[in-house]
């Protein structure tokens, strides 16, 4: 296999130059420009008739905000949270200075650093969210990637579980939130909890919500492998195990991923609304905090937030087509 | 006479659907030599390929059965490879991959790494594949393809080798090349083949012994015609042969005079003259085909 790799190696690296000499080129030049031009024009339209028509609608917390309003307040947002950080990081210093001279007064004493007490800034209830629509949709796939298979293998199990996917399927996260908070609340008990109760309730509704269309998706793919491909197999007299794993996943991998894009999709669209009920420190929090605060500055905030939101979702979705096109043959 | 490789006695074979029992086979007998290339010729839908199947073992006759080496078929193997119409190799596995995964599982316990490779190498070097170990199918040609099919049948090292159609999918200079390239591996090996087809050259050229069946539903085995044509063969000094034109004619006699194309027997077709149009005239028929022709009539009466 040495030999394979070593051959390979030198034709990567000429295919390379050779995509980045065809990218300069002039017509691919062009190429590159239309297809900037086009929806930067969308997006440029876009603008000026928001900015345009914004002033027009008039709310009890001021005008609907413009661009220009929003604009400010996403520097606003960040400068909020750098000197929160600044001001955290001096909260460190200072207790560490203090510390070092109770330890140079005693050798022996215990000492601890207790963590920054401020509130949460707009960038670290991103990082909330992202961490607890990522665990949720983990959680997600594990359970309905297996599930899937079993159900595309097993024509009676499928046909004993369809109505309760059909049922479930459509039910909204709001519906489900009460019941999974209640249920957190009865069952989660420790004196040390290691996570917070708002975080579960979040990532177990987010889980609830978006797993359906990975397991529908696996299930269908591991149904509709190539019954020729079947057959080799058990020509070959592939055990359940080495059949599973060599003939039937490879083959599901693309629907697998399909699923796996479509959740992720429908997890991060719940998330903010399962926060926003859930008081779990995310996005969707700080949209309700901001509501509630009613300031002029709000909607502009919750605007930003809007705008996070989407651009987020865009981002995890570019990110899951990178992965499906490393992972999946048939791209 | 000694007792035969392979064996097919009384095979009948019915198919459950919901407009009743539907019988495809019916009383097929057959038996193959060792090392002897066999082609079951037919009209589509006559049974060839549940014939090919149930040697395979992933179908069970309904009655009767088949022998392999004093054992009975009941279950697919490796020592019953099967070469598939379209390749049917795994679309993410490179070509080395696809004979890896059966020379893996075949030679599990018998063969070393270094020997697995080899014998990996050595297979697809039989049909020249070599150069194209690293390409995934979908970046070689199916004639490509189907080569690769054929190494990783051969690699499993089978005890008879189960074709159906393999050159079916293929245009006809792929199909005239990959045919060379299979004689000059059956010559080699002394595999026992068993092909289905339904062109006639490739059948005369390739096969020690045709096996015509008739149509189907309740098909069976109508003639079956040993070619007495000394090997190597080559196909372009065969072509006046006297010898391949008359297995050649008794062949075409027999699917298009004595079983007419199925088509033709259809109710909504089957007017008195029908026949006459073609160049076979149907006053021939023996009684049997004609028989056919009314079993189809009221099976297609009983399906509408």
């Amino acid at each position: 296999m040495s030999t394979i790799t070593q051959s390979q190696n030198p034709s990567a690296v000429s295919r390379w130059l050779n995509a980045l000499a065809e990218r300069l080129s002039p017509q691919a030049l062009t190429q590159t420009v239309r297809n900037l031009l086009l929806p930067a024009i969308g997006i440029g339209l876009f603008l000026a008739f928001w900015q345009l028509s914004a002033p027009q609608v008039e709310t009890s917390l001021g005008s609907f905000p413009a661009p220009s309003d929003v604009w400010e307040q996403a520097g606003q947002l960040w400068q909020e949270h750098s000197s929160e950080r600044e001001r955290a990081t001096r909260f460190v210093e200072m207790q560490e200075a203090r510390n070092a001279r109770i330890l140079a007064d005693n050798p022996d004493a215990n000492v601890s650093i207790r963590p920054y007490p401020g509130a949460p800034t707009f960038f670290d209830q991103i990082g909330t969210s992202l961490v607890t629509v990522l665990s949720g949709f983990l959680l997600a796939t594990v359970i309905a990637v297996p599930l899937g298979v079993v159900v595309g293998l097993n024509r009676h199990f499928a046909a004993a579980v369809n109505p309760l996917i059909q049922v479930f399927k459509p039910v909204s996260p709001l519906a489900w939130l009460p019941l999974v908070t209640m249920v957190v609340s009865a069952t989660y008990v420790s004196d040390d909890p290691m996570f917070e109760k708002a975080f579960l309730t979040s990532m177990i509704t987010v889980t609830l919500c978006s797993l359906w269309p990975t397991l529908i998706n696996t299930s269908f793919g591991v149904a509709a492998v190539d019954p020729d491909l079947i057959n080799v197999s058990r020509v070959l007299r592939l055990s359940f195990w080495t059949h599973t794993r060599k003939v039937v996943l490879p083959s599901s991998v693309p629907m697998i991923f399909t699923g796996l894009r479509v959740s992720l999709g429908i997890a991060w669209m719940v998330l903010i609304a399962a926060e926003m009920l859930a008081q779990n420190p995310g996005l969707g929090k700080f949209v309700w905090d901001e509501f509630q605060n009613g300031s002029s500055q709000s909607l502009s905030r919750i605007m930003v937030a809007v705008l996070t939101i989407g651009f987020i979702g865009f981002l995890l979705d570019r990110v899951m087509l990178v992965i499906q096109k490393k992972v999946a043959w048939n791209e | 006479m000694t007792k035969p490789h392979l064996e097919l006695t009384g095979v009948h074979m019915a198919f459950d659907t919901p407009k009743g029992e539907f019988l495809a086979l019916d009383n097929v007998n057959l038996k193959i030599r060792k090392g002897e290339f066999v082609s079951l010729i037919g009209h589509s839908g006559c049974g060839k390929s549940t014939v090919l199947n149930i040697v395979a073992g992933l179908l069970q006759a309904t009655q009767g059965g088949c022998v392999l080496d004093g054992h009975e078929v009941n279950t697919p193997g490796p020592e019953r490879a099967v070469v598939f119409q379209h390749h049917a190799l795994m679309p993410w596995l490179t070509v080395y991959e696809n004979v890896e995964l059966a020379v893996n599982q075949v030679f599990r316990k018998t063969m070393s790494k270094a020997e697995k490779r080899e014998w990996i190498m050595h297979n697809l070097a039989l049909v020249n594949m070599q150069h194209a170990i690293d390409k995934r199918p979908g970046e070689i040609s199916g004639g490509m393809a189907q080569r690769v099919g054929i190494a990783r049948a051969l690699s499993m090292k089978p005890s008879v080798l189960l074709m159906d159609e393999p050159f079916g999918a293929l245009d006809a200079l792929t199909r005239a090349h990959l045919q060379d390239a299979l004689m000059s591996i059956q010559q080699e090996l002394n595999s026992t083949v068993i092909m289905i087809t339904h062109d006639v050259d490739e059948a005369v050229l390739l096969s020690d012994r045709i096996v015509m069946m008739t149509n189907g539903p309740a098909a069976t085995v109508g003639e079956e015609l040993t070619v007495e044509l000394p090997r190597p063969r080559n196909r372009v000094t065969l072509a006046d042969d006297a010898t391949y034109v008359h297995c050649r004619q008794a062949v075409l006699s027999f699917l298009y005079e004595k079983q007419s194309f199925p088509a033709k027997s259809q109710p909504t077709r089957a007017e008195p003259d029908a026949d006459t149009t073609g160049p076979t005239s149907s006053p021939a028929l023996p009684e049997t085909s004609a028989d056919h022709a009314v079993e189809e009539v009221t099976k297609e009466r009983a399906m509408a």
